[in-house]
């Protein structure tokens, strides 16, 4: 109970830094050397993770399915479907948010604490710079960006991860594979899928953001703040993705 | 000038500061002296609105401080230089890009008229050929001096230095206190110093001002703390080996 409520003036103090943090930065010139730094270091440096584990896991999705699938009555087909369909909708969005979480909100909660216990975001403040702003806000623009990108990438990765799984087993013949992926398809699962991420991506920008900057003490708390960021992006995208589901999906 | 008038600053239950009002003058080196834990660093970054203070009020050159808002601070804040106590260099940026930023934040000047007053505030802290070093490359002194170029960057009309001298050796030190004296007296600027290093309060205490356990205790200058009854401020002054030979 005493957790919950202490919830409460937590939701008050992120509110109040996202009114800091979404204000017109300083100098645009600057902000855009910012925006293309954050690209490049939350970004691009993603792009190897996120198709290594993409192709696995489709993959893994395209055999299990055909393992599954004894009867004659269901077309091998059903593996490029079952693999585009889990694919798309979950996997890419959800599951490769929650990793990014990880990898990207740690990286922005210990790089904004350590800035803030050596007085660096004192510093900023001090020559009367929105430092809130100037911090948080190129690493979100840039998550925005470039995690959609990220997610569109991991779908296709993990289609092919499944049709290179299914050639080397055998399992299914690629014009099955294929033609599995094109039934019934519908744009809108993939605006469905490009939305959830965008709304995740603005969760671990924002409250990694938010824990670093809130962070007081020495090292030991950088990284406390650092997990505190991860784990509580990783609740609230598993919280918003059942709500985001419902309201899109129904 | 710069005016504190019964600041008072808790964290929690526990006071830190209690209601303290002390000026600070124009073109004159203001000392803040007293313990480690006395309150020096929360009274400095009360000063300045880092931290904000639970009662009184605080005064640049008639202007109240503590009532402007957030746009209006950031104006004023546009006139402050401040050395932090562990330098608080930006480490993802090279010395230059460091005393630069201020300039590439608010003004438009172009990048050779940049470059010439990095050189020339890196001049002044006696520091030459780091520009494109990173701050995990200096040692200490050379941070603090690399904060003051930063500091002074800008031409401030209020300068805070928080420990200037801790950490380095005294002839080091000796260099900074200096150049930080001859920068008040020669821009005319408000300069407000906090230390525990008797050699600065000697060296360049126009006007002294002793906390004690959060409170101002006494005032003076670099002439009369030697005369002081004061017992607590003895205790201070005289506490090591040298000064204490001094007294005798
Ligand atoms: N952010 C904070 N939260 C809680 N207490 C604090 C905070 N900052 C300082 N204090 C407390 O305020 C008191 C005064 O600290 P301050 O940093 O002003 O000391 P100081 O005089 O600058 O000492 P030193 O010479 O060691 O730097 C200390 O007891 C310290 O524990
Ligand atoms: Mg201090």
């Amino acid at each position: 109970m005493a957790k919950v409520l202490h919830i409460l003036p937590e939701i008050g103090n992120y509110v109040l830094l996202m009114r800091r943090v979404f204000t017109r930065p300083q100098k645009l010139k600057i902000f855009w050397n910012q925006l293309m730094l954050e690209i490049e270091q939350l970004g691009l440096e993603s792009f190897g993770i996120v198709a290594f584990i993409s192709t696995f896991m489709g993959a893994v999705v395209a055999i299990q399915t055909a393992y599954n699938i004894t009867s004659p009555l269901i077309p091998m087909s059903m593996v490029g479907f079952t693999v585009r369909q889990s694919v798309i909708l979950e996997f890419s969005p959800t599951i490769l948010s929650l990793i990014l979480a990880g990898k990207v909100g740690s990286r922005i909660a210990s790089e904004i604490g350590t800035m803030r216990v050596t007085e660096q975001i004192d510093a900023l403040e001090i020559m009367g710079v929105n430092s809130a702003n100037y911090l948080i806000f190129p690493k979100m623009t840039a998550l925005l960006l470039i995690n959609p990108v990220l997610i569109v990438f991991s779908m296709w990765m993990g289609v092919f991860g499944g049709w290179l799984a299914m050639v080397a087993t055998g399992l299914v013949s690629t014009s099955d594979y294929v033609q599995g992926i094109r039934i019934d398809f519908q744009g809108y699962i993939v605006f469905y899928a490009i939305t959830k991420t965008v709304f995740f991506a603005f969760i671990i920008a924002t409250v990694s953001g938010y824990y670093g900057y809130v962070t007081s003490g020495g090292a030991l708390e950088v990284g406390q703040a650092s997990t505190k960021a991860v784990v509580i992006s990783s609740i609230l995208i598993i919280l918003f993705n059942l709500v985001l589901t419902q309201l899109l999906l129904t | 000038m710069i005016e504190a008038r019964n600041l008072s600053k808790n964290f929690g239950d526990r006071p830190v500061l209690k209601n303290v009002s002390c000026n600070f003058e124009k073109g004159k080196t203001n000392l803040i002296i007293g313990q480690s834990g006395s309150g020096k660093t929360v009274l400095m970054k009360c000063l300045v609105g880092l931290f904000e203070v639970d009662a009184g009020t605080v005064v640049y050159d008639d202007r109240n401080f503590t009532t402007m808002n957030f746009e209006k601070r950031k104006n004023l804040r546009q006139e402050i230089g401040m050395l932090f106590q562990g330098g608080a260099l930006f480490d993802s940026m090279t010395v230059e890009n460091n005393i630069m930023f201020p300039l590439n934040m608010f003004t438009k000047q172009p990048l050779s008229e940049k470059s010439d007053r990095v050189n020339f505030v890196l001049k002044r802290v006696n520091l030459e050929n780091v520009n494109k070093l990173m701050p995990s490359e200096l040692s200490g002194g050379m941070r603090k001096r690399v904060a003051i170029a930063r500091a002074i960057a800008m031409n401030p009309h209020y300068l805070f230095c928080d420990e200037p001298n801790s950490g380095l050796d005294p002839q080091t030190s000796g260099v900074i206190d200096h150049l930080i004296q001859e920068i008040t007296q020669e821009y005319n600027i408000t300069t407000i110093v906090n230390t525990h290093d008797m050699n600065s309060v000697l060296g360049i205490g126009d006007t002294i001002a002793y906390i004690y356990k959060g409170e101002l205790w006494w005032r003076g200058d670099k002439e009369t703390i030697l005369k002081t009854q004061n017992e607590e401020l003895n205790e201070f002054v005289f506490g090591t080996e040298l000064t204490s030979r001094l007294k005798r």
